[in-house]
């Protein structure tokens, strides 16, 4: 692989674990290692461990922090407590989603915003860009400050707990704690659908906080798992189902939008969702076999975003765009996978439910 | 299997598919590697191509799906298919398993048998996975 890939501090934890290695978002990150579907249903049924350490972390502070996030994010920075942890999409002034975010309140005057690694670069360009107008901010790249480790499942918790020094922080909240003798900030967040943690930590004790939790029984698990995990319950995934030229209305991420506040792009949201938006991003479920993807166009128009075997419901499912008179549940759709037309139901959201 | 193995009786194309031609030296059974199957990892669906679909050498004929993605599978020699493996809809783990026997793909009887001169052994495969 190019010498300019990135690695994580737990490259070596991943190669001894027997990790199959791909090029992601210019890293060089586990995609699977005893295989995919094994490991998502270890994160179903008990607990997986992902090195998220590629994404990236910026971090934003001073006494102008809050006002500037609240001109960039999309949901109400005013409501995020300290210690607590919001989702909200970054627009440009179109709409158009430029990356879907968690910011953590560090401090009164202290945000941490977790970025996907494919937008790191952009991201960061447009705080500073738009910091410029604002006293009192620094907008700082932390990506190099932080690891990252999810920690996912039924008893991801309780794993966590077991080399915890205090009580772990509540679903949505953040708290700082020591962790297997390191200094972690300890988040109530995840992309699965199942309870857990999501661990930052700095990157000399990723490591050791990898091997604790491993030993106490989380399971490795690699990209592939965690990117079947977030279809089953509907997550987004930026550069699938979230892109510049669709708007949060037309994602299903109107909840996360406040077009009062007036963030950057709020114009154009309150307009979609006053008439409507054309498109609507649903999910979906194959009737019979076939397995659609990305790309694969859906009669009378739209598009598959993401698509796979589900293996919880052992079924191709994924998300498309359609038009929006096509977007309720029950409505069947002819999907064109790779010349082949599949039947499709469009299906409540999320398609897996704990105990389905 | 979990080893790499490369049976010496087959033959085998650097797109990573085998053939085997049967004794009667008119027909060949054709799959994917082990080397194939591993890059590929869990096979999850496989849709057989109709009985009498005409492959052509060196051209794909038909799809394996991981969890992950999709591969077009090479044909090895070209020819008529004249039997699928249809065990693999309910079962296409079988690639994975035993991809030179309960996970063969089509059964096609050979349009120039002596296309297999273009063909490696299974020395000359290995030999190509290491350059």
């Amino acid at each position: 692989m190019s010498a300019s890939l990135r690695r994580t501090p737990l490259y070596d934890r991943h190669l001894e674990a027997g990790a199959k290695i791909v090029d992601f978002a210019g890293w060089e990150m586990p995609v699977q290692y005893s295989g995919v579907r094994e490991e998502h249903l270890a994160v179903r049924s008990s607990c997986g461990i992902f090195d998220v350490s590629h994404m990236g972390e910026i971090e934003t502070s001073g006494p102008g922090a809050a006002d500037l996030l609240q001109r960039l994010l999309s949901n109400d920075v005013t409501k995020l407590a300290i210690g607590g942890a919001q989702y909200s999409v970054l627009c440009r002034q179109d709409g158009g989603v430029l990356d879907d975010l968690f910011t953590y309140r560090l401090g009164a005057d202290r945000f941490l915003t977790v970025t996907n690694a494919s937008n790191h670069e952009r991201d960061l360009a447009w705080f500073r860009e738009h910091a410029a107008g604002h006293t009192g901010v620094t907008v700082a790249d932390a990506i190099d400050s932080w690891a990252m480790l999810a920690v996912q499942g039924p008893i991801a918790r309780e794993i966590a707990q077991a080399i915890a020094d205090g009580p772990l922080p509540e679903r949505m909240t953040c708290a700082s704690g020591r962790l297997a003798g390191a200094e972690v900030l300890v988040c109530g967040t995840g992309y699965t659908g199942e309870e857990g943690v999501e661990l930052l930590c700095p990157p000399e004790d990723a490591p050791s906080l990898w091997d604790a939790l491993v030993a106490r029984g989380a399971h490795p698990a690699g990209l592939g798992a965690r990117d079947t995990l977030r279809m089953e319950v509907c997550f987004h995934l930026y550069g699938n189902d979230l892109m510049v030229d669709r708007g949060p209305i037309e994602a299903g991420l109107g909840w996360c939008c406040r077009e009062d506040t007036g963030f950057i792009g709020s114009d154009a949201v309150a307009a979609v969702r006053a008439s409507g938006p054309a498109e609507r991003l649903v999910a979906f479920e194959i009737d019979g076999p076939g397995i659609a993807r990305q790309g694969n166009p859906v009669a009378g128009g739209g598009e598959v975003t993401s698509g796979t075997l589900s293996p919880c419901l052992g079924a191709g499912i994924g998300m498309a765009y359609v038009p929006a008179e096509q977007a309720a549940p029950g409505t069947r759709l002819d999907i064109d996978v790779r010349g082949k037309m599949r039947p499709a139901v469009v299906k409540q959201k999320p398609l897996y439910r704990k105990g389905s | 299997m979990a080893q790499a193995s490369y049976p010496e009786d087959l033959l085998y194309h650097s797109e990573h598919d085998w053939a085997r031609i049967e004794d009667d030296g008119a027909h060949a059974v054709l799959g994917i590697t082990w080397y194939a199957q591993d890059s590929l990892g869990e096979v999850v669906f496989f849709d057989p191509p109709e009985v009498g679909l005409t492959v052509k050498k060196d051209e794909p004929y038909t799809e394996v799906e991981s969890v992950k993605a999709v591969s077009d599978v090479i044909a090895p020699l070209s020819g008529e298919v004249v039997e699928v493996n249809s065990a693999l809809g309910e079962n296409p783990a079988m690639i994975n398993e035993d991809p030179y026997g309960e996970g063969w793909l089509v059964k096609i009887s050979l349009a120039d048998p002596a296309e297999r001169e273009q063909l490696l052994d299974a020395a000359a495969y290995r030999a190509s996975l290491s350059g």
